[in-house]
């Protein structure tokens, strides 16, 4: 059997011209969704079918690839992506956050600072922030377009209301150079600081909702608060098991059914790094006592 | 100055000038004009299909007339053509110096989010940035409009008809506008009920020195609220006066007939 021969990056060339328009008309207004004609995959929408296309559309020869799933470099996802673009595009592809030109990330930015050069392009479901408030995507067009944003406190205020703090841990809103609210994908929100003034240009793809966004390089990112209830970062207050960091976001994983668990790096490269490095945590170290906000 | 310092109650407030609507052959509302004062309830009255409602939503500038034009004297004192107002304009306008009371609280609530966010949302969308003083002048609003304060983080679905009124008044007086545009805010509410929600409206209305346009077809919350009647017939306005010239003392032979259909208490 003949293995079909596709375009280099599998997308057609007039395809990738019209995702290049969305992603520089996207640079030029950061944080506003550009709709794009957004194409089947050969995937499933909710598999990164955005992010794959905003790839494709920006990977050249020389590009050095790496894909991680929700921090891993070695998940289902992660690795199909990352196979996909060695085979249809033949580019280098790594693990390491330092050598990579072009990132794809599901749900986390990796925890090694980006350098000014490189490109994350996130895969997003849903990119539009008010949607729960505001069934009405006209409507929300509307208040973006009058940077109306009262309704985006509403959803905070309902989160201290109830549970007497900022509730929201992933996509928390932020407000991109001082004009449009920008959903940040599903990130934790302890990555939310890491957008704001950026070395590398940031990309946002949602395939199933064609929409385009982006942040580019050392732009202002603020995440949405209250002045009596600010931003706060969350981690759980624990040692990673594997290589002792204390500053990176962990993963919960359930070891037994009799309640035992570890924390570990959910950034593998990272957590790889730092033990070759010679840090080792212990993988019997019980969590710190969990606190709410640190 | 003099002109800022002339902005008082001589001047009136929104000015409606030849309004009319056509929906194709229909003609809705044909040539209304009018002026309403600072602190002057207007009540419109007339049967169903007589143009009542058209003619409020022609006023808020939710619809665009097909002749005549609407004006409203700005916070700075200057009168101005809703329909030169931009978009965004109009937006803050409606959400800050107006409120809108629908029929159905249900458009006019957000009826998932708890009644202390729908009071502050008006609050949030002006830039206050406190929750502490938020929640605390949604509180004051519920207790002014008797709603419990206890209910604060319950969603306005679990509230009875009468509370979900009261709460769409109190989200739309929050920002202290001058001017209220009513629907039929007795609207399906039982008597009492009504009765108590009148109450509270005419207390608030005198309080805050509000003007108000309501919209109803009944007399009695015409009586209760309004200062002057508007009585509308095939979208003309037939008859205006004092309230209670109008009502005592009817001169059209459609308003007697309005009038004589009230049950005598």
């Amino acid at each position: 059997m003949n293995a079909p021969t596709y375009n280099f990056a599998y997308l057609d060339e007039q395809t990738k011209r019209m995702i290049r328009r969305a992603i520089l008309k996207a640079i030029a207004i950061p944080g506003y969704q550009v709709p794009f004609a957004s194409r089947e995959m050969p995937m499933p929408y909710g598999w990164g079918t955005g992010g794959v296309q905003v790839t494709a559309a920006i990977l050249g020869p020389d590009d050095v690839l790496k894909v991680i799933d929700q921090g891993s470099d070695d998940t289902t996802n992660a690795i199909s992506i990352r196979k996909f673009f060695g085979k249809t595009a033949g580019v280098a592809t790594t693990t390491s956050t330092t050598d990579a030109t072009v990132i794809q990330t599901r749900h986390r930015i990796p925890e090694a600072s980006l350098h000014a050069g490189q490109v994350l392009v996130y895969q997003v479901p849903i990119p539009e922030p008010l949607r729960f408030l505001e069934p009405r995507e006209t409507e929300t067009r509307r208040m973006h377009a009058l940077a109306e944003y009262g309704l985006m406190h509403v959803k905070l205020y309902e989160d201290i209301a109830r549970f007497g703090h900022i509730a929201t841990a992933y996509a928390y809103p932020v407000k991109v150079n001082a004009r449009y609210v920008m959903d940040p994908s599903p990130t934790p929100k302890f990555d939310n600081p890491k957008m704001d003034n950026c070395a590398a240009l940031q990309l946002f793809g949602a395939g199933r909702e064609k929409r385009i966004y982006a942040i580019p390089p050392y732009t202002t990112v603020v995440s949405l608060d209250f002045e009596d209830h600010p931003f706060t970062r969350y981690r759980f207050n624990a040692p990673c098991a594997l290589c002792g960091a204390d500053d990176s976001y962990l993963d919960e994983i359930v070891t037994d059914d009799k309640g035992g668990r570890m924390f570990v790096c959910s950034d593998t490269d990272f957590c790889e790094q730092r033990q070759a490095a010679g840090h080792h945590g212990t993988e019997s170290a019980a969590p710190h006592k969990e606190k709410a906000h640190v | 100055m003099s002109e800022l310092s002339s902005l008082d109650n001589d001047q009136p407030l929104l000015v409606a000038e030849g309004l009319a609507k056509n929906y194709g052959r229909l003609a809705a509302c044909r040539d209304v004009s009018f002026a309403l004062y600072p602190g002057e309830v207007l009540a419109i009255v007339g049967e169903s299909g007589s143009g009542k409602s058209t003619l409020l939503q022609l006023l808020s500038a939710q619809l665009a007339p097909s002749a005549g034009h609407v004006a409203y004297r700005m916070r700075d004192g200057v009168l101005r053509d809703l329909a030169e107002l931009g978009e965004a304009e109009r937006r803050f306008l409606f959400r800050t110096d107006w409120g809108f009371v629908h029929q159905d609280p249900a458009q006019g609530l957000r009826m998932g989010v708890s009644a202390g966010a729908n009071v502050g949302e008006r609050l949030m969308a002006v830039g206050w940035n406190h929750y502490g003083r938020i929640r605390d002048t949604a509180s004051t609003w519920l207790e002014r409009v008797e709603i419990d304060v206890g209910r604060i983080d319950d969603a306005p679905k679990t509230y009875s008809g009468g509370m979900r009124q009261r709460l769409q008044i109190a989200r739309n007086l929050v920002t202290e506008p001058r001017l209220v545009f009513m629907d039929e805010p007795t609207g399906g509410l039982d008597v009492s009920v009504q009765a108590r929600l009148l109450d509270l409206m005419r207390n608030l209305v005198s309080e805050l020195g509000l003007a108000a346009i309501v919209v109803t077809h009944d007399l009695a919350v015409a009586r209760l609220l309004s200062h002057r009647v508007m009585v509308m017939k095939g979208g003309r306005v037939i008859e205006t006066g004092l309230t209670d010239q109008v009502l005592d003392d009817p001169r059209e032979p459609y308003t007697q007939l309005l009038v004589s259909s009230i049950l005598p208490p």
